[in-house]
């Protein structure tokens, strides 16, 4: 075990898995480059071939990755921005999600989009959206969204010798975040949650930057000896709906935190399953935390009122208690 | 060069057997969804196919039986695909504007007017990572070429040189309406030189010369030279779909006159012609081929009316591996 950061776990995943299979190639804008550091150098080793800079041209980009995908490779396309994958929507839910089963089952497509997701940095609304509702209500495409280094190590590795198209999002501000990553071959599975606090009283499901959020909220609601479980997702599609079920099954209280938008996002999908499927087991009705509907605005005070804070967390646990 | 030829002319008469029978089925309501007929267009899928090895690759659109069978597709697979059987070349789950044949390097029809384009640059760029020298086609339309797609890929293939033939079937009209009216250039070949690559104007009615263009142009990306535009002039001497009757209720968008004019030059006769002439073959043996491709259609059909729906079980099939 070693301390790295986030995107040094994900230059690791990248290089080894490079490594390990010559048909894994990276290509996007300024990959070589490397603007977020995590394909940063990877070019030294692998050359043009496999290290490939193109025009910013999302949806050719994103297009090439495919028509790679259908023909024996594994594209990493890295499109830096998940509000950026809106110029490449097409090639997303008509052809990427659709193709293997659109021609029953003549394809493969081991495919991987990576991009930074949400906000928290004053970016503005083009550069700070978590954009993984789109993602998830596409058919066939698996959404990835992990909270620490170790994670985005594991992850990564796993979507990359996953077979299916994979929209692997990286938190915008977690880049820096330090925290322990095992030296060996670490996979964790898609779709594999994790408990990363446990507790008794009430349920909190998040991923990505929203799990610190639930953790500390946890430690503040400790204080008030209110014990709160923080599920993981790691993997919002397909998402670990039994690990969610049955610590619902325990606490009988569910808080669901998700950094997007409340209408059709990821808390309303995780509330409305635990509402469906362990509305038996619930003493309290389930809350929703998410942003605020608003574009996002640049000023940091605006900022920080439209993401999901602790004390909204606190608060959401304080109804379920009442 | 004759075999040639008459694999060309073959290629054709195949498509347009197939789809005059398509377009009579569609009519009599056999078939579900919508159908885009290649009648007319014969010459250039089949001019660039011949051109191509089997293992090179194919992206069409969703006027897209014509390349299949051009690539060399199964009449059986197509036509059970287009009943939307689980004997199709996609199971059912396709369908016309969506077939596929991978194993031909055909890698789909697409319903998304300049969604092909990308894929074909990422099947170019696969064969070179790979180290072969397949080359890659992706057909499209004048329409098409008003996408920001087609932009965008040539673009890219032209920087980082792919090996990838676009060729853009000019039939004068996307959808409705009339290609003049949606460009202000008279050939889409001249938007090669924005990005730096050859563009090339050919007689789509001709398939021979169809051919030779794709040839030349194959030979280059395969050199590594770079992308090619190919610009087939060429005519739908059907509509934009059958039964378009009934979006246009009663209103007309192309002339008597032009109709006429469409029709009046006829790929596939322009090539018997040929034939004939150049003693390649004689009129009493292609009239035998053109039996034996009718009776090939027919047991198509036959073969599709005869095969299972596919089960509804099979809806969570082909999902992820």
């Amino acid at each position: 075990m070693a301390r790295k950061t986030y995107i040094a776990a994900i230059k690791e995943a990248l290089a080894e898995e490079m490594r390990r299979d010559s048909t894994v190639f990276l290509i996007g804008e300024d990959v070589r480059i490397g603007v977020f550091a995590g394909t940063r150098g990877l070019h030294a080793e692998f050359g043009d071939l496999r290290v490939i800079d193109t025009p910013i041209s999302e949806l050719a980009v994103a297009g090439a990755g495919v028509g790679a995908a259908a023909t024996g490779l594994r594209p990493v396309v890295d499109l830096m921005f998940g509000t950026f994958l809106y110029l490449a929507f097409d090639q997303l839910a008509n052809q990427a999600g659709a193709m293997r089963y659109m021609y029953g089952g003549q394809v493969k497509m081991p495919l991987v989009y990576m991009v930074q997701n949400g906000g928290g940095i004053s970016a503005g609304h083009h550069h700070s959206q978590a954009v993984h509702p789109f993602f998830m209500n596409m058919p066939l495409i698996k959404v990835v969204f992990p909270s620490t280094p170790r994670d985005v190590k594991g992850l990564l590795k796993a979507a990359i010798r996953d077979d299916n198209p994979v929209v692997f999002l990286n938190h915008i501000a977690l880049g820096g975040q330090r925290g322990e990553v095992p030296d060996n071959d670490e996979i964790i599975p898609l779709g594999q949650g994790e408990i990363k606090r446990e507790g008794r009283d009430v349920t909190i499901c998040a991923a990505g930057m929203m799990v610190h959020t639930a953790l500390k909220a946890a430690a503040k609601l400790a204080e008030e000896e209110v014990e709160a479980e923080v599920v993981d997702l790691r993997t919002l599609k397909p998402w670990d709906e039994e690990l969610v079920l049955a610590s619902v099954a325990k606490t009988g209280r569910f808080v669901a935190l998700d950094e997007s938008y409340p209408v059709c996002g990821g808390a309303s999908e995780w509330c409305a399953s635990v509402a469906e499927k362990g509305f038996a087991s619930l003493k309290a009705a389930p809350q929703r935390v998410s942003n605020k509907p608003v574009p996002m605005p640049f000023s940091p005070v605006l900022e920080k009122a439209v993401i999901p804070s602790v004390d909204d967390v606190v608060a959401a646990v304080r109804k379920t208690l009442s | 060069m004759n075999d040639t030829i008459l694999d060309i002319y073959t290629r054709m008469l195949r498509i347009r057997r197939f789809e005059e029978q398509v377009g009579k089925l569609f009519s009599q309501g056999q078939l579900p969804g919508f159908v885009h007929l290649y009648i007319g267009e014969e010459g250039v899928g089949a001019g660039v196919c011949a051109a191509l090895r089997t293992d090179d690759y194919i992206v069409s659109t969703h006027r897209g039986h014509g390349h299949f069978i051009a690539k060399g597709g199964d009449l059986n697979a197509i036509m059970a695909e287009l009943f939307g059987k689980a004997t199709g070349c996609c199971k059912g789950k396709g369908g016309s504007m969506h077939v596929a044949d991978v194993s031909i390097g055909m890698l789909g029809a697409c319903g998304i007017v300049g969604g092909g384009l990308p894929m074909a640059s990422g099947a170019a760029l696969s064969a070179r990572l790979r180290g072969t020298d397949q080359v890659a086609v992706t057909f499209f339309g004048d329409g098409a070429s008003n996408e920001g797609s087609f932009h965008e890929t040539l673009n890219l293939a032209s920087a980082l040189k792919l090996p990838v033939l676009f060729v853009c079937e000019n039939n004068q009209y996307g959808e409705f309406t009339p290609a003049d009216k949606a460009m202000n250039i008279k050939d889409v070949a001249d938007r090669a030189g924005s990005y730096g690559i050859p563009g090339v104007i050919v007689d789509g009615t001709d398939a021979l010369a169809v051919y030779d263009v794709t040839t030349a142009a194959v030979a280059r990306a395969r050199r590594g030279e770079g992308p090619t535009l190919i610009e087939a002039k060429t005519h739908r001497r059907s509509g934009h779909a059958e039964g378009e009757e009934a979006f246009l209720a009663g209103q007309q968008y192309r002339s008597e006159d032009e109709k006429a004019a469409a029709q009046a030059k006829d790929p596939i006769l322009v090539l018997r012609s040929t034939i004939i002439k150049q003693e390649i073959a004689t009129a009493e043996q292609l009239d035998e081929l053109d039996r034996d491709v009718t009776q090939a259609v027919a047991e198509a059909v036959a073969f599709a009316r005869a095969s299972a729906d596919p089960a509804v079980e099979t809806l969570y099939e082909d999902c992820w591996i």
